[in-house]
């Protein structure tokens, strides 16, 4: 018996150390980036042109870039993912239909990003130059739209099946149509989840970088409309580390990215709170 | 009148954008086999899938290197982050008090959006000055010069070991949560110890979702590009079959794509969509796996 006791000590020893170590992983890559390239970070570095291929000055166009680019992706991504998920729970029962929408939407979930990336070189690059201008930001964000699509179909999902059902009879019985129904009573009250499905979708855009290595173009130029081509900041991290090798630039860039991404989680963590004490 | 109307309205826009999945995945599936088919027509599947030298200036395309690449870089990793994986998702559901799975799950939940060339910046720096100074240290005797750059195999697969975690992390963890609880009681009534019990009982119930997340993790260490690219060294060549392989520099599929779209010529460019196909095959029938699985499991 002896041995049982001891054996479930070090069992258990053992795991503890494993989810202590995950922690400590994290804080040392935060806490590795974050202490080499912090000290970049003033305000001519975040508002100034790079100069030298992005071996010196700042990095402002990288900024307008990312902005650019989470604002269309989610402009065209938003409508067609909650409408889908809308679709998929509200209008439809289960059928063959709707398995095949569910199927393309795991199968799209587990496609590398670089597959994406030929993808929309292939079809928004070179087909369809004379609409998206070639490599741009239309490009690149018509390629982001087909990446977040699941994240967006899946979270709203989520959302509107957490909505009880006694709130859609209680308005159906009141003589509403269904889209009055939904357009005033459901969303609402499924938004915190669709936003944090949102937010986490502009996460997975701000740190995307394989996909638009090849449908973004990255000039380094300020864009001046969506059909020019431009560069995020996760894209130029890997150009000044890889191409230029400018380490100090590239982990600057790298402390802004990370300092970035924890307000987005945040944010998202704060408003899945917020609705699970919505609903319990 | 116009109520029904705009239903119908409605119900029709949802409808179309509900299918945008579906025609993405059909886009995609068949923009990657119409531009990389050529290839294996051009030069023989054989040749393209098993040539071991890449070489695009004077036209040889063989991608078996960077294949292996893969496989290599990508069985390490697992080997690293799913005993870890799956250790910390037990922890997490039996054994850790729940104000340090309060610590724990956030901690997860931000590996997960650390994005990838952040990981691969990390690794160029930190991971690659541990490895080779083993390289060039203790192991400097039974390495060659060109396997002690510290850009490697294993340098990748760590990195791509803590950026699985989370991925493992989370699904195992439904697994386990999945389990009855009328099993634990059951097995603790008899009088066996809660370790017992977890590795016995809970885990070999979970199995199937174990796997599952197992699965997934494969398939994003597969697909991930940047972080590797970063610090694989990128060398277009089969690796040592022995222990030294480890440290050897390699290229992986998605990096090859990565690397060289940029400056690649018409043809050249056709052997790197083959690159695709490649991958896009591994996917698929990874992903057949996990369907197999879970409708398994669904049926019992």
């Amino acid at each position: 018996m002896n041995n049982v006791v001891r054996n479930q000590k070090i069992a258990f020893a053992c795991l503890s150390g494993l989810g202590l170590l995950t922690v400590l992983v994290l804080i040392f890559i935060i806490g590795y980036i974050l202490s080499q390239g912090v000290s970049m970070i003033n305000y001519e570095f975040l508002t100034s042109n790079p100069r030298k291929m992005g071996s010196e000055g700042g990095i402002f166009p990288a900024i307008v870039g990312t902005l650019y680019l989470v604002g269309t992706t989610m402009i065209i991504a938003t409508p067609i993912g909650v409408g889908a998920a809308i679709y998929l729970n509200e209008y439809t029962a289960r059928g063959k239909l709707t398995s095949m929408i569910r199927f393309a939407t795991e199968a799209l979930a587990g496609i590398p990003s670089i597959v994406f990336g030929l993808f929309g070189f292939a079809f928004f690059v070179i087909l369809l130059e004379p609409i998206t201008g070639g490599w741009s930001i239309l490009s690149a964000s018509l390629t982001g739209v087909t990446m977040v699509l699941p994240t967006i179909v899946r979270t709203s999902e989520e959302a509107l099946k957490a909505v009880p059902d006694t709130l859609r009879e209680g308005s159906l019985a009141l003589g509403t149509t269904k889209w009055q129904t939904i357009k005033s009573l459901i969303l609402p009250t499924a938004m915190p989840g669709i936003i944090t499905g949102l937010i986490l979708s502009i996460g997975r855009v701000v740190g995307e970088t394989a996909a638009f290595l090849l449908t973004l173009g990255g000039t380094l130029l300020i864009p001046n409309s969506l059909l020019d081509g431009s560069r995020t900041l996760s894209l130029h991290l890997y150009m000044v580390a890889m191409e230029t090798g400018a380490m100090d630039m590239a982990f600057g860039t790298a402390a802004v990215l990370i300092v970035l991404i924890l307000i987005i989680n945040l944010t998202a963590t704060w408003l899945f709170r917020r609705l699970i004490k919505r609903f319990s | 009148m116009s109520r029904i109307l705009e239903e119908k309205i409605v119900k029709t826009l949802l409808f179309i954008t509900a299918i945008t999945a579906v025609f993405s995945v059909l886009l995609i599936g068949v923009f990657i086999f119409i531009e990389g088919l050529p290839i294996f027509f051009k030069y023989g599947i054989v040749d393209v899938l098993f040539g071991t030298v890449w070489n695009p200036t004077n036209q040889v395309y063989g991608i078996w290197p960077m294949i292996v690449g893969t496989i290599y870089v990508t069985f390490v990793a697992i080997l690293i982050g799913a005993p870890m994986g799956v250790g910390v998702a037990v922890y997490l559901v039996e054994i850790a008090h729940q104000r340090i799975s309060r610590i724990i799950i956030p901690a997860v939940e931000l590996l997960a959006g650390i994005p990838s060339v952040v990981y691969g910046l990390f690794g160029m720096f930190a991971v690659r000055g541990v490895i080779s100074s083993l390289e060039r240290g203790p192991l400097a005797e039974y390495l060659p010069a060109n396997y002690q750059t510290g850009y490697s195999i294993l340098t990748a697969a760590i990195i791509l070991a803590v950026m699985i975690l989370p991925t493992i992390i989370n699904i195992s963890l439904d697994a386990l949560k999945a389990v009855p609880r009328e099993y634990k009681e059951g097995s603790l009534a008899l009088g066996v110890s809660h370790w017992q019990t977890i590795y016995k009982v809970l885990v070999p119930a979970a199995k199937s979702g174990i796997i599952t997340a197992v699965i997934l993790g494969v398939g994003r260490a597969l697909g991930e590009t940047m972080a590797v690219i970063m610090v694989i060294g990128n060398t277009p060549l089969v690796p040592a079959m022995d222990w030294t392989g480890l440290f050897a520099p390699a290229r992986s599929m998605t990096a090859n794509i990565a690397l060289e779209m940029g400056y690649a010529g018409p043809e050249h460019q056709q052997a790197l969509f083959a690159t695709g196909i490649v991958l896009f095959m591994f996917i698929i029938v990874l992903n057949s796996v996990t369907t197999l699985l879970v409708r398994r499991k669904a049926r019992k």
